[in-house]
């Protein structure tokens, strides 16, 4: 046996007397998240979502599959109801993939909300036993669930293909949109794991207010039938706007509502930013209250 | 002499602590309870992290920590012990930074690693593959760091065959050893080490026991908290007792053993209350006196091979009260011996008085513990006085009086060693030849 135990010649440990220093003691008041210590941390993070995107549906057959259940059958449901029953106008669009279309950034929305509004209270053993920038666990729910996303845009490139539909110039947009709608997650996620935590109401109220909001947002509905005296308030739910422009980027039948786009990115950094300062202001009382 | 590598000034930590609620009499005072509610929940969830300005007399106020200063040198490995509930678990939480201090500093040269518990973040449906990449990295190891000690931390462990199955396969001590050897492969300056050693068999804890060994021989500072007297002594030659959050004894570790083994002598074998209106109790009975005796003798050091009484004093001031009495042992540890009452239930013999309603008077109620039981070492008595049997407990006084038990015969015996286990009971043994040749 040529290597039977831990050859401690191998170890790479050589104490030096350059190290770095670090003081512990009571903070207060608001700080900025440390970004260089998330970055420190990056392994950890990359191995969360994994953990997170790889146990979400394991032990099941349709696997990752399931990622696309939700927004399809909900479209189903749509397509029945709003589509051939109340007959809501699509922009001239198949009700079906104009009700896809939305469903999924919605899907992700409410999905990566709700997962990283519970991430906190889900992974407070953890917490407790070891320490790590905290900010990495709701950003976990947020990044693991894009993977859902991607694999539902991926039906959407289908049905439109199956409807030969073609992208719009707006096109160039969706990178926009898809950043206002992740910093929405991602702050309304820092604000309600951190409420959580200390509030379990929250955890139980979100999925409710999730659902209400989904006939706020154009998601049944396209945004021209939204009365203009009640526009500026519409406008401050940034889905509004994300829905609008993977619409007219991808389907092309409507222009974009700038509107939607610019106070929808304003609420959405504004939610980020108070975000991760609420988020760091409460930190560290997490270990003791959750 | 090697430079400071932790230092810790004057830490604190309070908690707040449940208080019972106030209860409503009425039945309209209970609906109005029930409609606040919500509003009660919230000042008290909110309060559990505010402290107002006053808080140092508030009575749902706990100090984890009060006023902890010590200091380590590069290599030295340090033994934290002390009783349940000293706020050795506390510490080390702040050190890790997983909760903050509410006073007091520490500093901390170089790259820290914690082992609270073994496996964190391991997940039932990942393989032992990924596990072992999730723990590293929750540990704090980068991923070229878990990497390139990958091979080693899969031999250490013995599970290689089963490194591509997902760990909801594996046996309990599978996944232990897995995890132990996830954290028995960090290469930090300074390790943070909690009770973790009461997982895994004997062969596993005594190779993590070495592993541990030779990463102190490294020179890397590790403190070191467990209730396993023999683990830290064999590895730390540095202790430091802590006792109701504050630092008791800090030296060389068999000094400050002895120190903890011995119970707080503020307690002695006798309590007496003289003065009724000071005694604990309420308008129906005072306890007057608890003691220890042996021999018809009141000592603090009983031999082994003695049977001992504990009697308690009371007195009823009300005609026609029915009272019972327990207590509790406890030995140094903190750990609860054993408990007993002068029930039925809990009495070899007969106390005639036991549920008959009591004469005004006082009375004294003995319980004799059997020679030959209780392990040598330090003991507390907590004394219950209740109406009825433990319904209704009128009196409640925790480790009030205290006493050792010492083997005085030790010298003749053939093992002059220390029996482990909490008591040492005198049991039956016997061989007999099942078949010849």
């Amino acid at each position: 046996m040529a290597k039977s135990l831990p050859d401690s010649s191998k170890s790479s440990y050589v104490p030096d007397g350059e190290k770095q220093s670090r003081r512990i003691g009571p903070t207060s008041g608001w700080r900025l998240i440390d970004f260089g210590e998330v970055w420190e941390y990056r392994s950890l993070f990359y191995f969360l979502v994994r953990r997170d995107v790889k146990t979400r549906y394991a032990q099941s057959v349709l696997g990752i599959g399931w990622a696309v259940a939700q927004p399809v059958f909900m479209m189903i449901v749509f397509s029945v109801i709003f589509g051939q029953l109340v007959d809501v106008d699509s922009d001239g669009l198949p009700y079906v993939i104009f009700s896809y279309t939305a469903l999924v950034p919605w899907t992700y929305f409410s999905g990566a909300t709700g997962a990283s509004t519970t991430s906190l209270i889900t992974n407070r053993n953890m917490i407790s036993k070891v320490y790590f920038p905290r900010l990495i666990v709701p950003f976990t729910a947020v990044f693991a669930k894009l993977v859902d996303f991607f694999i539902a845009l991926i039906l959407v490139g289908v049905l439109m293909a199956w409807y030969g539909i073609f992208p719009s110039v707006w096109a160039i947009l969706l990178p926009a949109y898809f950043l206002v709608m992740v910093a929405t997650v991602a702050g309304l996620g820092m604000w309600l794991t951190a409420l959580a935590i200390q509030f379990r109401d929250v955890s139980y109220g979100i999925p409710l207010a999730i659902q209400l909001l989904m006939y706020l947002s154009p998601v049944v509905y396209p945004v021209a039938i939204v009365p203009d005296r009640f526009r500026p308030i519409y406008a401050l739910n940034p889905m509004s706007g994300v829905i609008d422009g993977f619409r007219s980027g991808l389907l092309g039948a409507t222009t974009p509502q700038m509107d939607l786009l610019i106070i929808g990115g304003i609420v959405a950094t504004v939610l980020f930013i108070s975000g991760a300062f609420y988020f760091r202001r409460t930190e560290r009382k997490f270990a003791d209250v959750g | 002499m090697s430079e400071i590598a932790l230092s810790v000034e004057h830490l604190s930590k309070r908690y707040r602590i449940g208080l019972e609620e106030k209860r409503a009499d009425t039945f309209v005072g209970s609906a109005i309870n029930l409609i606040r509610q919500p509003e009660r929940n919230f000042r008290r969830l909110v309060s559990l992290s505010q402290f107002g300005s006053n808080g140092e007399d508030d009575a749902s106020i706990m100090w984890g920590l009060r006023d902890v200063s010590f200091e380590m040198r590069t290599g030295e490995v340090l033994g934290l012990i002390g009783p349940n509930g000293a706020g050795k678990s506390t510490l080390l939480k702040i050190l890790t930074r997983i909760t903050e201090p509410t006073g007091g500093s520490a500093t901390i040269k170089g790259r820290v690693s914690s082992l609270l518990e073994v496996g964190t973040g391991f997940h039932q449906e990942l393989t032992g593959r990924e596990n072992v990449y999730l723990n590293g990295s929750v540990l704090g190891m980068g991923k070229s760091d878990i990497d390139r000690r990958f091979d080693e931390i899969v031999e250490f462990s013995g599970v290689e065959r089963f490194i591509d199955t997902p760990v909801k396969r594996y046996s309990s001590g599978m996944q232990v050893r897995l995890a132990f050897s996830v954290a028995a492969h960090l290469e930090p300056d300074v390790l943070l080490v909690d009770e973790v050693l009461a997982v895994g068999d004997a062969a596993f804890q005594k190779k993590c026991l070495g592993q541990m060994d030779r990463v102190a021989e490294e020179g890397r500072t590790i403190v070191f908290v467990s209730h396993n007297m023999s683990a830290v002594r064999n590895l730390c030659k540095r202790g430091l007792l802590l006792e109701g959050g504050t630092v008791v004894e800090d030296g060389p570790m068999d000094e400050v053993m002895n120190k903890y083994l011995e119970v707080d002598t503020e307690t002695l074998p006798e309590e007496v209350w003289d003065d009724p209106s000071t005694a604990p109790g309420d308008e129906r009975v005072n306890l007057r006196a608890v003691r220890v005796t042996s021999g018809g003798k009141i000592i603090p050091e009983i031999g082994y091979s003695k049977s001992f009484d504990i009697e308690v004093d009371y007195q009823n001031l009300i005609p026609d009260t029915e009272i019972g009495v327990s207590i509790h042992i406890r030995n140094a540890m903190g750990d609860l011996v054993f408990t007993s009452s002068n029930s039925p239930d809990a009495n070899q013999g007969n106390d005639s008085w036991y549920g008959k309603p009591l004469p005004v008077g006082i009375y004294r109620t003995t319980c004799t513990v059997p020679s030959r039981l209780l392990n040598e070492g330090g003991y507390s008595v907590s004394v219950y006085l209740g109406g009825g049997f433990i319904k209704d407990k009128i009196v409640r006084e925790i480790d009030v009086i205290s006493f050792h038990i010492k083997d005085m015969e030790r010298d003749t015996r053939e093992f002059q060693g220390e029996w482990l286990g909490v008591v040492r009971p005198m049991l039956a043994w016997n061989t007999v030849v099942v078949k010849n040749g």
